[in-house]
């Protein structure tokens, strides 16, 4: 299978399995698009190519795909599917989201916990329940030796006492078990303090800055309880953290809706505002809501995504560096090809926890009693939708089976899934979508990046 | 060649064998946390 498309004036080829890119010229996508997805070349559609290309030409072309064929890195066979059982293997614990406290001192119109308490009341997390939830994790995690701790919320900063304690007892029991863990914690910015800064700097791994770009766009989602806009207070603040960070492992983070489909500029803010590590994500909100990206939205979305890739190279290629999360993409490294197959984790190595230390498959499932899966006092009570997550891989869902994406993707994510199918196999369109086309603009940046380096 | 270039290589399938060590870190592709896509990540044996 392989993925063709023009950007900008470059047409590029992706071979899905070997991950394989390539660029071509005119002639050689033109001609490229004379094959089937097996690789084979389709008489017809040739036939109609040489009333407007020279046959030489256009056996020239050929010759160059069918090497590309012969190594294995243009219509490559998928080797992976024999490797299935192999992969899928039932894997612990790694990574727990404490919802630390289901409150919050915003009231952000696109919260999918509703403005923080979820489905249930605001509660605050004990360190009773925070301990267990460690003890939890050390005892679930197998051989395993990193893990991981997301302090989340509702509104981490609103509970951070226990928030401290958890990460001294975490770090204390760190020798006798093994273990290793990281911290990460994300915060609505507004409490953010010097005390909590400079605790969050000494102990968590990463930190999530939530600001959602330019002021009109923030304050008319991220709003306090008095219907006041937040961004004057969180804008300096979110500076200074990440100055005292010294500008590394932190994310601002924002969401865009219906409203403001050109989110391009509200990534071109928080650069302009000095950030370089910036994350401007699609909302997650049900229909109803009126906030929520429509099949019809698709178009500006993705267009507004290649607007952005082509802003992005200028400002790399001119000293005003940035990175958007969406972007980025690892073609050399990245993860092995086991992970590409199941993505986020959650339901079976990553798991939330409710204030109350009830467990559900990720932040996104929390109250929704059909997915509890558990509590860290009982432990795993071996509900039966917790297969469903370990077999939902790419190769499991019909859709991302026959996708171009799927090794990028991963198959997208449950929550959406279940939000708009009721299916967590079944991905959510408006996200696919979506994420195929920050793909594609992640590759045709590469293509930047590798003609400038070529330049050299 | 004349008309393709070749950019990136044949990376996915090359460590097939070690794969799923499972020593990576996780991953969120949504809603408000560390939301990693998971084709930027970093494997932890390299
Ligand atoms: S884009 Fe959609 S269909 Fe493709 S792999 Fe991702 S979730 Fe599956
Ligand atoms: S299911 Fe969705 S929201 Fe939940 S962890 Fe995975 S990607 Fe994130």
């Amino acid at each position: 299978m392989i993925h063709a498309f023009s950007m900008h004036g470059v047409n590029l080829a992706l071979d899905v399995n070997s991950g394989a890119v390539h660029v071509l010229d005119d002639v050689g996508f033109q001609v490229l698009q004379c094959y089937s997805q097996e690789g084979k070349p389709v008489h017809e559609k040739l036939e109609k190519l040489k009333e407007i290309l020279p046959e030489q030409v256009i056996l020239e072309a050929m010759d160059e795909i069918q090497t590309l064929i012969g190594e294995g890195s243009l219509f490559s066979a998928d080797p992976y599917e024999d490797y299935l059982p192999q992969w899928s293997k039932k894997t612990v614990v790694k990574a727990l989201c404490l919802h630390i406290a289901h409150d919050c001192n915003l009231r952000c119109k696109y919260c999918f916990a509703g403005t923080g308490e979820y489905l249930g009341e605001r509660s605050l997390m004990s360190l009773e329940v925070g301990k267990k939830a460690i003890d939890f994790l050390i005892e679930n995690s197998g051989n395993r030796r990193n893990l991981e701790v997301d302090f989340f919320g509702g509104e981490p900063l609103m509970n951070f006492d226990v928030v401290k304690e958890i990460v001294h007892y975490a770090r204390s029991r760190e020798k006798d078990s093994g273990k290793r863990f990281r911290f990460t914690l994300t915060t609505n910015v507004l409490l953010l303090d010097k005390e909590k800064r400079d605790f969050i700097n000494e102990h968590m791994h990463n930190v999530v800055l939530s600001i959602d770009g330019r002021k009109e766009i923030n304050d008319a989602m991220r709003k306090r309880v008095d219907g006041t806009g937040c961004y004057d207070r969180i804008l300096p603040l979110a500076k200074t953290m990440v100055e005292e960070r010294g500008h590394e492992n932190y994310y601002v983070r924002g969401t865009f809706t219906r409203h403001n489909l050109d989110f391009g500029e509200d990534v071109l803010h928080l650069a302009d505002e000095g950030f370089e590590q910036i994350s401007v994500e699609p909302v997650v909100a049900s229909a109803d809501s009126g906030l929520d990206i429509r099949e019809e939205d698709i178009p500006r979305a993705c267009a507004e995504y290649e607007r952005l890739a082509k802003a992005y190279v200028e400002r790399r290629g001119s000293g005003r560096w940035f990175n958007f999360f969406h972007f980025m993409l690892d073609l050399e490294g990245g993860p092995c090809i086991a992970k590409r197959l199941r993505g986020c984790g959650s339901g079976t190595e990553y798991l939330a926890v409710t204030p109350e230390g009830d467990l559900y498959p990720c932040h996104q499932f929390v109250g929704q009693t059909r997915f509890r899966l558990g509590s860290v006092f009982e432990g795993l009570n071996g509900n039966p939708v917790r297969e469903e997550f370990y077999q939902a891989n790419v190769y499991e869902k019909p859709e991302c089976r026959t996708c171009w994406a799927k090794f990028y993707c991963s198959g997208g994510c449950a929550a959406n899934s279940w939000k708009f199918n009721q299916d967590i196999k079944k991905p959510y369109k408006v996200g696919c979508e979506l994420e195929k086309k920050r793909i594609e603009c992640a590759l045709w940046i590469k293509s930047q990046e590798f003609a400038a380096a070529e330049g050299e | 060649m004349k008309h393709i270039k070749t950019i990136n290589g044949k990376t996915l399938n090359r460590d097939i064998k070690e794969a799923g060590c499972g020593e990576c870190q996780t991953s969120c592709q949504s809603a408000c946390k560390t939301s990693c896509t998971v084709a930027n990540q970093k494997c932890e044996k390299k």
